[in-house]
């Protein structure tokens, strides 16, 4: 029936096209409203994003926002709203960062016991909302936003000198030390254009493993059956409780591998300065790409885009938050037309199948007349 | 009163959403008092007075039925006394007996039903739509049903009736319309019609019957219950029995039925054997292996087949592939994987045999579950369970909502594989079916079982008399009843 899959493939790309052109369009009566130019703003972006320097910062941004949106992802897949990735990335970028420093090893192992660090760290975070969840039926929603907020103060306290934290000379920054060169990911240079994190392509990597476990094994069969229905694949033999606490668990390790582009590739220590809101904008890349790694992939490029090629409106008389009002209108828009899509997928679907079996009725009638 | 049967997937359930104005026709005219009419949404149906009752009730089970009344309605009487004043008085006028202020959850299907109507009419229906209104009900609240709609009859209100079963039909319509793959094929006139020409209008070929031909009883048990004993916690905190001393053995080759009133724990019977619910006493045990609290997954994989009461919820993914609907279940057994993973091709392949095998109407693997129709459903979840040679089939109203040419199949299937030593439990409300297909029959009343019948000798009217409680022991069939 490649027909249906054709179908399906139209029907799959037209929520984000549909969702994309709202957003554009939303944006573009803001910016009228704000009496300036609908239009140049988008031109000034895409002439910025020309440049080979801005290309690898949208390349290694979208490094990043890929793994935290695989995390968001693992999640949906099964129901599972985990809003702490942000939480969760942080935590683990520190931990990783205060391990890596202390130790010294040689490289590949020093970078693997950094990554190793790392995963367990978001995944204990996230294991915590899992736990709650299966004993005491916790919403996993409420859990992680409050675990965020105890991993800000956590972090907070960690960083204090009189802790773990160093205070560089004539800084105000609080860092947790350098790690020593040995757990440098080597990056890949672009020449002018800077480097590209060698994290990044283990990222894009890992969106392979991720449509594997998913489509191709029983765990990932099972994970997307509870997600279809949990009453269906309780009945089917999927222990509900263990589901949810092992998808909570890879969903933090994957966040806690979300630091590691930057970690490795860029700062080689956990500062105050460390970006933040990571795991928000994976939620947003998550939903627009639809929890598909192709999907997850061009939606974390788009909003990296928005995010890296922005910094040009500001030269212009923009205020470069334009971005951010796109990407707000882009998750609006998301929801409404994902829902919208699938409805008229069904319905097509379900009218379609009618129609064939009415025709193969008519023949067989025909052939039994003839 | 006008009847409309038909197999399933012959188009009665589309042509009811068009009358309902949920799907739009491509030709043809819809003509109400003389009016033609065209309905782009239900509510455009409901301003014309044309009302539908659902196969599956639409209720809110934690709202009042005075809140599921009005909800959607609030402007016709507020949401207050007024609302609850025309609900007594709708509900007098036509003998419905509905408490505005009762919690649907609290209810029975029969009062849900007629909770359902009321919906209806309190939204001014003339035209009463009813899909398949006595699919769930037991022949006592069949006969109280079709009381009510006589009344609704007596006021001058028009009633569509979607039924399989055809002795209703006869007995309550005016009228009868016969549509098989989306035509009408005839009417009949139910005062000289018997059910078999009209079965027969139906599939165009003759009747089935549920009968038993040879009994296939061997000694060897398979499935033996001790003792077994299930608690629930109510919300208040209250410790309830949902099942009590349930002690039961079905052998090789035994059709082993259980009549009762939904609600009185059949469906956590089931549960329990499936391990979806860890009994609080009492030992399950298959093929002579314990299997009292083992998971569900290796409950499967040691042979337990499992065709669900409602396969929306627990037997299929409506969103996904047939393919992917043939895995589920079965995700650790052949062809479906080897070692952890998916064997797609071998999945595949054996979701084309099923669809073959078991005359799954579709034009093919890929199209979603949702987009076929009820039997077809039910055939494929039949044909994926008896595909993995099940030692015990645990079958709860497996032919509920399905036509009379797939039903036989189902029956037949059945059947056979009894033949070959699979040990059934049959749960169903279609009481025909439970004495014609068991060996034995059991009765379940509260959660406990009270009565045993031989399927040989009794009446469904027997029956039913057990399943409300009246009768307990060993039920024996009064001859002169006959007469």
């Amino acid at each position: 029936m490649k027909k249906f899959d054709k179908d399906r493939l139209i029907l799959g790309l037209a929520g984000p096209a549909l969702a994309l052109v709202v957003a554009i369009a939303l944006t573009s009566v803001v910016l009228l409203a704000s009496g300036r130019d609908p239009i140049e703003p988008y031109t000034l972006m895409i002439e910025n994003a020309a440049y080979a320097d801005i290309q690898v910062l949208i390349l290694n941004q979208a490094g990043t926002y890929y793994l935290a949106a695989l995390a968001v992802a693992v999640g949906f897949r099964m129901n599972l709203f985990n809003i702490g990735v942000d939480g969760q990335y942080r935590l683990a970028a520190m931990m990783a960062a205060l391990v890596g420093a202390s130790v010294d090893l040689p490289g590949p192992l020093h970078i693997a016991l950094i990554v190793i660090v790392a995963m367990l760290t978001g995944a204990f975070w996230a294991g915590i909302a899992g736990i709650l969840r299966t004993i005491r039926g916790v919403s996993e929603v409420v859990s992680t936003i409050m675990l965020n907020a105890i991993a800000t103060s956590l972090i907070a306290w960690l960083i204090l000198p009189d802790n773990f934290g160093v205070q560089p000379e004539g800084s105000n920054d609080l860092t947790t030390g350098e790690i020593a060169e040995s757990g440098w990911f080597p990056s890949v240079s672009m020449g002018d254009g800077g480097e590209i994190y060698g994290f990044t392509f283990v990222a894009f990597a890992l969106g392979i493993v991720y449509w594997f476990v998913l489509n191709r094994t029983r765990f990932g069969f099972d994970l997307r059956a509870t997600g279809a229905s949990q009453t269906a694949a309780a009945a089917s033999g999927v222990d509900a409780k263990k589901m949810i606490l092992t998808a909570m668990l890879i969903s933090g390790g994957v966040a806690g591998l979300a630091g590691m582009p930057t970690l490795l590739g860029d700062t080689h220590t956990y500062s105050l300065s460390f970006p933040t809101g990571i795991g928000f904008t994976g939620i947003t890349i998550a939903l627009l790409g639809r929890n598909n790694p192709v999907g997850i992939l061009f939606s974390a490029l788009l909003i990296a885009f928005l995010d890296k090629a922005s910094a040009v409106l500001d030269q212009y008389g923009y205020e470069k938050e334009i971005a951010t009002i796109m990407q707000g209108l882009i998750v609006i828009a998301v929801v409404v037309s994902y829902e919208l899509v699938r409805r008229y997928g069904l319905r097509r679907q379900q009218q379609k199948v009618g129609e064939e079996l009415a025709a193969a009725a008519r023949k067989n009638r025909e052939e039994v007349a003839a | 009163m006008h009847a409309l049967v038909g197999e399933n997937g012959a188009g009665k359930s589309t042509l009811m959403k068009i009358l309902y104005g949920m799907q739009k026709p491509d030709e043809g005219t819809i003509t109400i008092d003389g009016e033609q009419a065209a309905f782009h949404s239900p509510a455009d149906a409901i301003a014309r007075g044309i009302g539908m009752v659902h196969q599956h009730f639409m209720l809110a089970d934690n709202l009042t039925v005075l809140e599921n009344v009005v909800l959607g309605g609030e402007k016709l009487y507020g949401i207050g006394n007024k609302a609850r004043d025309k609900i007594k008085e709708i509900s007098d006028a036509y003998g419905l007996n509905v408490r505005p202020d009762a919690l649907v959850e609290n209810l029975g299907v029969a009062d849900r039903q007629r909770v359902e109507i009321l919906k209806v009419l309190y939204r001014g229906a003339r035209t009463l739509i009813l899909d398949e209104p006595t699919a769930v009900l037991v022949p006592q609240e069949v006969d109280a049903l079709f009381a009510n709609l006589r009344e609704l009859k007596a006021e001058g209100l028009t009633v569509i009736f979607i039924s399989h079963k055809l002795g209703e039909v006869l007995s309550v319509a005016d009228d009868i319309t016969v549509i098989r793959r989306g035509t009408t094929v005839g009417t009949a006139d139910p005062a000289n019609t018997t059910p078999k020409q009209l079965a027969e209008l139906m599939v165009g070929s003759e009747l089935p019957s549920p009968e038993t031909r040879e009994s296939t009883v061997t000694d060897v048990p398979m499935l033996r219950i001790d003792d077994l004993q299930l608690n629930a916690v109510d919300p208040d905190g209250a410790v309830r029995e949902v099942l009590a001393g349930i002690s039961l053995t079905i052998h090789k080759g035994e059709d082993r039925g259980i009549a009762g009133v939904e609600g009185n724990g059949q469906a956590e019977l089931v549960e329990a054997i499936m391990g979806m619910r860890d009994p609080d006493g009492g030992v399950i045990t298959l093929d002579d292996a314990d299997i009292s609290h083992a998971p569900t997954r290796k409950r499967r994989e040691s042979g337990i087949g499992y065709i669900p009461e409602d396969r929306h919820r627990h037997g299929l993914l409506l969103e996904a592939p047939l393919w992917e609907n043939r895995i589920l279940g079965h995700v650790t057994e052949e062809p479906n994987s080897k070692r952890g993973l998916l064997d797609l091709k071998a999945a595949r392949a054996d979701t084309e045999r099923i669809v073959r095998e078991y005359d799954v109407r579709t034009p093919g693997i890929e199209v979603t579950a949702a987009s076929l129709s009820g039997g077809n459903q039910q055939k494929l979840i039949v044909g994926r369970e008896m595909s993995h040679a099940p030692k015990l089939l645990i079958a709860a109203h497996p032919t509920r909502g399905v036509d009379v040419g797939a039903q036989a199949q189902i029956w037949d299937q059945i059947r056979e594989a009894r033949r070959e030593g699979l040990a059934v439990l049959l749960i169903s409300a279609d009481l025909d079916e439970l004495i014609g297909l068991s060996d034995t029959l059991r009765v379940m009343y509260r959660g406990r079982l009270v009565a045993d019948a031989d399927p040989a000798t009794i009446t469904p009217e027997e029956l039913g008399s057990a399943m409300t409680g009246a009768a307990t022991g060993h039920l024996e069939h009064a001859p002169e009843d006959e007469a």
